[in-house]
């Protein structure tokens, strides 16, 4: 198997780290670099639990090689605050009760930033079409469609 | 403890040219593939269904990350352009309008960013969504292969499930579109089973446009998906609205039509019999509200 050196942006720091050509972006996250607030619910593109922001875009990272992430930006939940300052869809989700078990929050949180970032006013519909690809068994969504909306209005 | 297993091991290749990348691929012939998004591939690797030594990304070569539309000749998307750029694309909601529609029933958004239009072809899944639209556009790959570059019409590539006219070496570099007929409209209609998401248990793409050679002075076209074991074009379909004014009773004999023409097999998702009635009933609605939008179009 071949190995790599990649280095990437990730939440604003520059990070390097010696890859194996099958690991995902998600096990580098998680398991190499400690950013766990990134979530392994499927590892194959489905629950969204592992969303992060590739290049501004949200991605499912257990389904992007690490070493297609050489030269990236990458943001993952830790990097959505600024110091001690939440990103506004992360103060709206706590205060709609947007939150049950938690493990989808982080996937949850990026895809609704990202759509925020390319639509600043989403319809409900909108929002719904944004998180297709993030499951979530507790809340019944309602909650986490609020927050979005709420998010919007900050 | 990790809920599923990493990835098997492979060699991750990323060759600087369409030349350097094809003599790779030969000379590991059965042991590597090219890949793009690898949406699909890393999943059937994740499940062990699929172990290549090799992986080649391909994305890096020139023109694979271009999408350009020309008013003379029509659209190229690069074999590594995301569906999110194809369905924001201002050219293809314009001119290409179903191929978008049919883009945006692709799984989640963040699927979409990694997962493309070439990919969803050369993986020649009969469920692909963007299949059938390509098919009706008049979709043409651009491929590199051992004998440099030559084009392959869609009408012919696809073989079996999984299967095409692709050969060892063989590297899909864009797909190409021709100017579409003039006042062309489109639907696709996707039954997963939720409304958004699923992959398709029935998909139907159809396409309509004024034709003053034909009788009705309208060609119409429909494709099918996940019912054949290759995305199915229904020729009856456009012989049937051709051939006389189109009417209610038309359109019905034209989806009674799609209907006989399918082969589904009963699956996890639905029984055959079950898509055959969906079948029916989506190729009327679709070419129906293809229909509605010509006439509006003209009024």
């Amino acid at each position: 198997m071949s190995f790599h050196r990649i280095s990437l942006t990730i939440n604003g720091e520059l990070e390097q780290a010696d890859i194996s050509a099958n690991m995902t972006l998600m096990d580098l996250l998680r398991d190499t670099l400690i950013f766990t607030g990134t979530k392994n619910g499927c590892a194959a593109g489905e629950c969204g639990a592992c969303t992060v922001l590739f290049n501004g875009e949200p991605i499912n990272s257990c389904l992007v090689l690490a070493v297609e992430c050489d030269g990236t930006e990458i943001t993952t939940v830790e990097g959505l605050g600024r110091d001690s300052q939440l990103d506004p869809i992360q103060e709206a989700i706590m205060d709609a009760g947007g939150v049950q078990c938690g493990f989808c929050t982080p996937g949850i949180l990026i895809s609704a930033r990202a759509l925020l970032d390319r639509n600043p006013n989403p319809s409900v519909s909108e929002i719904k079409a944004a998180l297709v690809g993030n499951l979530c068994r507790c809340t019944g969504y309602l909650r986490i469609i609020e927050s979005i909306q709420e998010a919007a209005r900050m | 403890m990790n809920a599923y297993p990493k990835l098997p091991e492979f060699d991750y290749v990323r060759p600087e040219s369409y030349q350097e990348a094809c003599q790779f691929l030969v000379s590991h012939a059965g042991e590597a593939r090219p890949f793009i998004g690898g949406t699909d591939l890393f999943v059937q690797m994740r499940d062990r269904l699929y172990k290549p030594k090799y992986l080649v990304d391909i994305k890096g070569l020139d023109g694979t990350d271009k999408i350009s539309f020309d008013p003379s000749h029509g659209l190229t998307i690069g074999a590594g352009v995301n569906m999110n750029r194809v369905i924001a694309d201002p050219d293809v909601t314009r001119h290409y309008h179903v191929l978008a529609e049919a883009a945006e029933s692709v799984a989640s958004y963040q699927l979409r960013s990694r997962a493309t239009i070439v990919g969803n072809i050369c993986n020649a899944s009969p469920a692909g969504d963007t299949i059938g639209a390509c098919l009706l556009m008049d979709g043409v790959l651009n491929v590199f292969g051992e004998n440099g570059e030559r084009q392959e019409a869609l009408s012919t590539f696809f073989l079996g499930p999984g299967k095409t006219t692709l050969k060892t070496g063989d590297i899909v570099s864009s797909i190409a579109f021709p100017l579409p007929h003039q006042g062309t409209q489109g639907r696709y209609i996707k039954l997963g089973r939720n409304q958004l998401s699923d992959l398709s248990i029935v998909g139907v793409t159809a396409v309509g446009y004024p034709d003053t050679s034909l009788q009705s002075g309208y060609q119409f076209k429909l494709a099918l998906a996940s019912v054949a074991p290759i995305p199915l074009v229904v020729d009856q379909v456009g012989e049937i609205l051709g051939r006389e004014a189109v009417s209610e009773e038309s359109l019905r004999h034209a989806a009674e039509a799609a209907m006989e023409a399918c082969t589904p097999i009963d699956d996890v998702r639905g029984s055959a019999q079950y898509r055959k009635y969906m079948v029916r009933n989506l190729s009327y609605r679709a070419l129906k509200e293809v229909w509605v939008k010509l006439i509006d179009n003209v009024n």
